[in-house]
């Protein structure tokens, strides 16, 4: 019964092909709008740079992904964007905290003001981010005396990143803590347990999946940003070149190889965080249902 | 069906639990909380926005527009409106088909093509540009084809609509599908059964219950569209008065020393953020009082 002759095989298989080819064309006109469009605008573009990838010898690749310059850009970039989402996942539950539960005058407008760095184009935010703490800046000036320069070095880059992942957190805190029962912290402190002892134990616990969900989401955002980084960097390499802007630049220096390798070393680190990112929600989603 | 916690007006919740817990809201770690994190916006939203307009108009509102008024302001307002009217309309209609796929049935493969949609979200804008060059430019895949029949896509206006358009996929789609998948089918259901055909059943029905959905879809493809930098700019070859949207010719002004040029652009670019968030909090609201009723 499970022997089956070439011949079978090949029947089996072309009916099979016919019948993709025909769900295909019988298929409603918005799965063919859907598909057509996901295939030429993302699935495309994708192949050409894994093609691309592919027609180098490996050592080639291999050379240019571990190059000194490139290894010293993975390292500022992960490194300062890894900084960046800590504080971002930090003071954003800060944020999220005091917006779901406590009152001040323009709590609404400050709500708001959240998805700015959503809103607001990343040239924008780099420009002004840039002028704001460089040494004559207003934020940038109170930091000179202590010899401590911001823009155009790493601190501004993680700045520009902090900025940029700043809304990821607090978005993703914000529904779970507002849905959070107050019964149990009451519970927790006519029970006796300390104010911290309560933040610590009650509170933190069941946050923690959106937080780090926050926090990882941040961090890809910050990895792959452009914009906001290449107005505020001073673009020297080994100090506060990134991994993006070397893709830039060897672009704009017509070394295609160069910019494929790095481009698809970025693209699998953005792969693998895409599923630390969907595990994360899912364990929010077990604990929320517990 | 039941809810389970106790509800606010339960009389054998002992009164006096919530008016001893709301001075205790109001002591000096609140403040010291609230203070922190607006100190903490400061640095990093209010002051640097405030900055774009204080820093345009530090030589003046005859400086500020003037500066508007240069022929490669004009032309790069032109160029980024262009790109928001080709990608948005785009995007508008692969979202609203996407959404209609794949928010009713449940099929194998199904969270795949949910994941693939968002993907342009994850890729490095830089990445993007550089996946449109390596298919269209000179030595992509297509580059022979397009140079025969003398089309130019990579540093001209396709590429960067492209480019637009990429960033700005997956908005549309994410916004209308958990819309369509809370009001079901009962109604279209009806309409069908009383005879209206697939337009009139999407025109008529369909689409007024998913329009604030859709709205907020495009308010932020839009406001992606008109603010994207690192995709466009690789692609664009950044010519003056040729291939420069917005945001370009702000970071153009910068290097060149024109800071309040660049400042100056700026606060249109930062006027569209605020319009934007504005508008995203009417449509909220709006969302919110539907779902009260």
């Amino acid at each position: 019964m499970t022997l089956s002759t070439p011949t079978q095989v090949r029947s089996v298989k072309r009916s099979f092909w016919k019948r993709v080819g025909q769900t295909f064309v019988n298929a409603p006109w918005n799965w063919i709008v859907m598909l057509g469009y996901l295939s030429v605008m993302l699935l495309l573009p994708l192949a050409a740079m894994f093609f691309k990838a592919l027609e180098l010898p490996l050592s080639e690749v291999w050379q240019i992904a571990t190059s000194p310059i490139a290894l010293s850009t993975y390292d500022v970039t992960f490194t300062t964007a890894f900084l960046s989402a800590l504080i971002g996942g930090v003071f954003g539950t800060l944020v999220a905290w005091v917006l779901v539960r406590y009152d001040f005058p323009l709590k609404r407008v400050v709500d708001a003001s959240i998805d700015l760095p959503f809103a607001l184009p990343t040239a924008v935010a780099g420009l002004t981010l840039a002028t704001l703490y460089s040494e004559k800046g207003w934020i940038g000036s109170l930091f000179a005396p202590f010899g401590i320069k911001i823009a155009f070095t790493r601190l501004g880059v993680a700045i520009a990143m902090t900025f940029i992942s700043l809304p990821f957190v607090v978005r993703t805190v914000q529904p779970v803590l507002s849905e959070m029962e107050k019964d149990i912290e009451e519970a927790a402190w006519s029970l006796g347990a300390s104010r911290f002892q309560t933040f610590w134990r009650v509170i933190l616990p069941p946050l923690l999946p959106s937080i780090l969900t926050g926090i990882a989401l941040g961090f890809s955002r910050a990895v792959g940003e452009y914009g906001s980084t290449v107005i505020i960097s001073s673009n020297t390499p080994f100090r506060d070149l990134i991994a993006p802007i070397l893709v830039f630049q060897r672009l704009e220096q017509y070394d295609y190889s160069g910019a494929t390798v790095i481009g698809v070393v970025m693209l699998l680190i953005s792969l693998l965080l895409l599923l630390l990112i969907n595990f994360l929600q899912a364990w929010g989603q077990r604990y929320n249902a517990r | 069906m039941i809810p389970l916690h106790h509800s606010p007006e339960n009389p054998s919740q002992p009164s006096s639990a919530p008016t001893r817990s709301k001075p205790q809201q109001r002591d000096w770690i609140s403040f010291l909380l609230i203070g922190l994190a607006l100190l903490f916006l400061s640095l990093l939203i209010y002051l640097p926005a405030l900055n774009v307009f204080v820093q345009a108009f530090s030589k003046g509102a005859g400086y500020f527009f003037a500066s508007l008024q240069k022929p490669a302001a004009l032309h790069a307002m032109r160029m980024t409106l262009s790109l928001a009217a080709v990608a948005v309309p785009l995007n508008v209609i692969f979202g609203l088909c996407t959404a209609m796929a794949l928010a009713r049935k449940r099929f194998l493969g199904r969270t795949f093509l949910l994941s693939l949609i968002d993907l342009p979200f994850s890729i490095s804008p830089v990445v993007v540009g550089l996946m449109i060059v390596l298919l269209y430019g000179r030595q992509g895949w297509f580059g022979d084809v397009l140079a025969a029949n003398n089309i130019k896509i990579v540093f001209a206006f396709p590429a960067m609509a492209l480019a637009t358009a990429f960033v700005s996929m997956p908005f549309v789609a994410r916004e209308v599908i958990p819309v369509l998948e809370e009001i079901g089918t009962d109604q279209e259901e009806a309409a069908e059964t009383l005879g209206a055909n697939s337009w009139q059943v999407f025109f008529r029905v369909t689409l007024p219950s998913i329009r604030w959905g859709l709205l907020y879809g495009i308010l932020l493809t839009n406001a992606r569209s008109m603010g994207e930098f690192g995709a466009v700019s690789v692609v664009s070859g950044n010519i003056i008065g040729k291939t420069q949207s917005l945001p370009l010719y702000v970071e153009q002004e910068y290097k060149e020393y024109n800071t309040e040029a660049a400042f100056a652009a700026s606060v249109l670019l930062a006027l569209l953020a605020v319009a934007t968030l504005i508008i995203k909090e009417i449509l909220e609201r709006k969302t919110r009082v539907k779902d009260q009723e």
